[in-house]
């Protein structure tokens, strides 16, 4: 069983590399001339007497030294507690539930739309390659690597938005609903999930073009034209298909860019996912939000890449992956 | 349909959610009027206030959202959580006063205090939870509204509450929606979504004189001003901060930096509430000539740059503010200006909070604090002698007798006529140690679509989190 030996690297890596991580970002924290409490307290911190914020410190256990406050979070992890989120005023735990749900929600829509639509068109663009078609399409693919999602968030609310009218600009719902239906919340979703899917798709698109133009050129593609096949099965059965196996890996070493991606499409959408709170806890110093939420992050990371990994070896059982062959 | 800059972090009294009024879920003891006066809510009656004891008797038949009736033991329940050390409550220190608070009936309340403090009255407002309630989560109240349900980062969703002791509002539903960006609040507005939102002077121009609109401009104790190290050789200075008062030209900062939306400032008590003091008052346009007069007497001579000197001393100091506030930074930028005029060089550093912390004994800030409720709110903490260098009280290290007596009594002693005459030799002191250099007071803008009774403005605090004008939503009625 190949996989079981996958899986049991990767965890053997994993644990570490989570590890270096956490604690990196405690030090981090720690070294950082941002006061916590200060933040806490927000306007209040003005009128707040320093022995207040002395004993807030000391409630936090800010006071201790770095390695004591690492090992009581580590602790504290391993027994499913992962604290209370300062800037929310909520246990960690419950801020990441109610939200993770509606990133998830973004994230695989756009996964999704970007890998329908960016085989779609990088088939097609290799397929006409130099046409005009093919020049539009890679054209905007380097713009759009070129263009921050942020930007492109932007771009889009004032023109569909703004201009035309025709999408809400942010949130989960309307303003005035106080229950989420779907209809309302598809809608909310297009915007959201059209960025996110098209800011990432510029490299797969530009990706799966190049394979599919260097397949195209293989004798047994010339072989299936010379049979007489359609061109149609050509492209999709044969080319496509062998053009697919090395995007898988890639696939899952994109996944940090879509995490940041996420990110920034939920904080121009006001969109109320686990991405957006990060920059919210970042900038609140909130720690204990931060550091599950860097720790969500970096599971995120590695297992997508033991999925690209796994998935690769199951289509390619002569690949070798790190350590198992 | 509301619209609001800034989300609250929790709905929960205990940690610091309207304690001063504007809790539409909650109630407190007492509450205010529009003007600011007190008027019992969930107490009978309001207490008298003598020495270190409180008897508060509480309303008959009022009843939590869920039902349940409240006891004296959830007043006490209430104090309790916000005193307690462990649960990290943002306005404990508002409470440093109360010793603690008994319950011994089912409607009696006692509050035990450390020292005779006048104020306590007015910091009964805070809401009342139920006892044994979860200080992370939302608790029921008693107020006129009732939660149906918060969306975090998006808006909250209030009804009326049917079994409300007071007035029912004429608004059934409520939603608060927050949107922090100007704006896109400001357009959310212009596209109908809004009922009423606040918005900064300069975004509310748009709706001005636009039919169905009504933009309301509400004065605030909200000041603005210059906080200077009195240990320093150049701030320390009596004539220098007396010749900064007569030059600065507050009325060219109203008009020009708040648009027109604001007054000039000449002390810490706002105009318009019954504790300032008039008396201490001055010209919002710059009296050059006798800025120049007061330098001179004093020694202060004119340099070949220009720059004044007295005694080898450079009449020279930094002048910090926070970099991320236009509006202070702005002030900033006048001051310095208006300060090169008469030979001071005023040189400016826009710093973040954790820098300003470790220099303000050394160098001038550009601050703001101000309540409009009681004179002993800030005030005690900005000019007694006891806070000198402790945090953002008074780190100019202020230090005068007097001054620390007539705000011992004004807190010490509960008759208003006394207490009156403490604080108005307070503001007269302070404005004669030119202690501040006063600039200007803010005025809240807001617009409201359609016509409506019950929007009584009074002067507001600076906190956004009584949602002023926005939080007597409670007394709006359609006008027909």
């Amino acid at each position: 069983m190949t996989w079981v030996r996958i899986v049991a690297w990767r965890l053997a890596f994993a644990v570490p590399l989570l590890l270096a991580v956490t604690f990196g970002m405690f030090a981090l924290a720690k070294a950082s001339p941002f006061d916590p409490v200060r933040q806490y307290l927000g306007e209040r911190a003005m009128v707040a007497s320093p022995q207040i914020m002395a004993e807030i410190r000391a409630n936090w256990g800010l006071d201790r030294p770095l390695a004591e406050q690492y090992a009581t979070w580590l602790g504290n992890l391993l027994t499913g507690d992962l604290g209370e989120s300062r800037s929310l005023r909520l246990p960690v735990a419950q801020v990441i539930g109610e939200r993770l749900g509606w990133t998830l929600l973004v994230v695989g829509c756009a996964l999704v739309l970007m890998l329908v639509a960016g085989l779609a068109a990088g088939t097609l663009a290799a397929w006409r390659r130099d046409s005009w078609l093919d020049r539009l399409v890679t054209g905007t693919a380097y713009t759009n690597e070129a263009a921050p999602v942020f930007w492109v968030g932007l771009l889009a609310i004032w023109v569909f938005s703004v201009t035309l009218g025709l999408l809400p600009a942010g949130g989960l719902t309307d303003a005035a609903s106080a229950t989420v239906t779907l209809p309302d919340l598809l809608r909310h979703l297009v915007l959201p999930v059209a960025v996110l899917a098209f800011s990432q798709s510029s490299w797969l698109l530009l990706f799966v073009r190049e394979s599919v133009i260097g397949v195209l050129r293989e004798d047994f593609v010339t072989g299936a034209r010379a049979r007489g096949l359609r061109e149609r099965t050509v492209l999709l059965r044969h080319a496509l298909r062998s053009a697919l196996l090395p995007f898988v890996t890639i696939m899952g070493a994109r996944v940090p860019e879509l995490v940041t991606g996420a990110i920034l499409v939920e904080a121009v959408f006001s969109w109320p996912g686990v991405a957006g709170t990060t920059i919210k806890a970042a900038l609140a110093v909130d720690f204990p939000l931060l550091a599950a939420l860097t720790l969500l992050a970096t599971v995120a990371v590695v297992a997508g890449n033991l999925l690209a990994d796994l998935a690769y070896t199951l289509a390619d059982p002569r690949v070798r992956v790190l350590g198992v062959s | 349909m509301l619209g609001l800059g800034s989300e609250p972090d929790s709905l929960n009294p205990v940690l610091g959610y309207a304690p001063d009024g504007g809790a539409l879920m909650f109630d407190g003891l007492v509450r205010r009027t529009p003007d600011l006066k007190l008027e019992p809510a969930l107490a009978e009656s309001l207490p008298e206030v003598e020495g270190k004891r409180v008897t508060f008797t509480l309303r008959q038949g009022v009843t939590f959202h869920d039902g349940k009736a409240l006891t004296s033991a959830d007043v006490a329940y209430t104090y309790e959580q916000v005193l307690k050390v462990a649960n990290n409550s943002p306005i404990r220190g508002d409470y440093a006063a109360v010793e603690k608070v008994e319950a011994p009936g089912p409607r009696t309340v006692v509050f035990r205090l450390r020292y005779p403090y006048a104020p306590i009255l007015q910091r009964a407002t805070l809401g009342i939870v139920p006892e044994g309630s979860d200080v992370s989560g939302t608790p029921a109240g008693t107020g006129p509204y009732a939660l149906v349900s918060w969306s975090k980062g998006d808006k909250i969703t209030l009804r009326a509450n049917d079994r409300y002791w007071g007035a029912a509002p004429e608004i059934k539903k409520l939603v608060l929606a927050y949107t922090s960006d100007d704006n896109a609040r400001a357009t959310r507005m212009a596209a109908g979504e809004f009922t009423a939102t606040e918005l900064p002077p300069k975004a509310v121009a748009r709706f001005k004189g636009q039919p169905g609109m009504t933009v309301h401009e509400v004065p605030t104790a909200d000041y603005r001003g210059v906080m200077f190290p009195l240990d320093q050789p150049v701030t320390g200075d009596l004539a220098i901060r007396k010749a900064l008062g007569l030059v600065v030209d507050r009325a060219a900062m109203v008009s020009a930096i708040l648009a027109g939306s604001g007054g000039p400032a000449f002390g810490p008590v706002a105009p318009g509430t019954d504790w300032h003091n008039p008396a201490v008052n001055g010209s919002a346009a710059p009296d050059r000539a006798k800025a120049v007069a007061t330098l001179e007497a004093a020694g202060w001579k004119a340099g070949a740059d220009g720059i004044r000197a007295k005694g080898g001393t450079p009449a020279a100091f930094t002048l910090m503010y926070p970099a991320g506030d236009s509006l202070r930074k702005e002030l900033a930028l006048a001051v310095a200006s208006d300060a090169k005029q008469v030979g001071i060089d005023v040189r400016l550093a826009g710093l973040d909070w954790d820098a300003i912390d470790r220099r303000m004994s050394k160098d001038a800030l550009i601050m703001g604090f101000g309540s409009p409720y009681d004179p002993d709110y800030t005030n005690y903490e900005l000019f007694h002698s006891s806070f000198a260098g402790q945090g953002y009280f008074n780190p100019g290290r202020y230090r005068n007798p007097d001054v620390d007596r007539l705000l011992d009594a004004g807190r010490g002693t509960s008759d208003r006529a006394a207490r009156k005459k403490a604080y108005d030799e307070v503001q007269r002191r302070i404005s004669d140690d030119a202690v501040w250099l006063y600039l200007v007071y803010l005025k809240h803008t807001y617009v409201v679509r359609g016509d409506w009774s019950g929007l009584t403005p009074g002067v507001e605090a600076h906190e956004h989190a009584t949602g002023g004008l926005l939080g007597t939503v409670v007394n709006w009625k359609p006008a027909s």
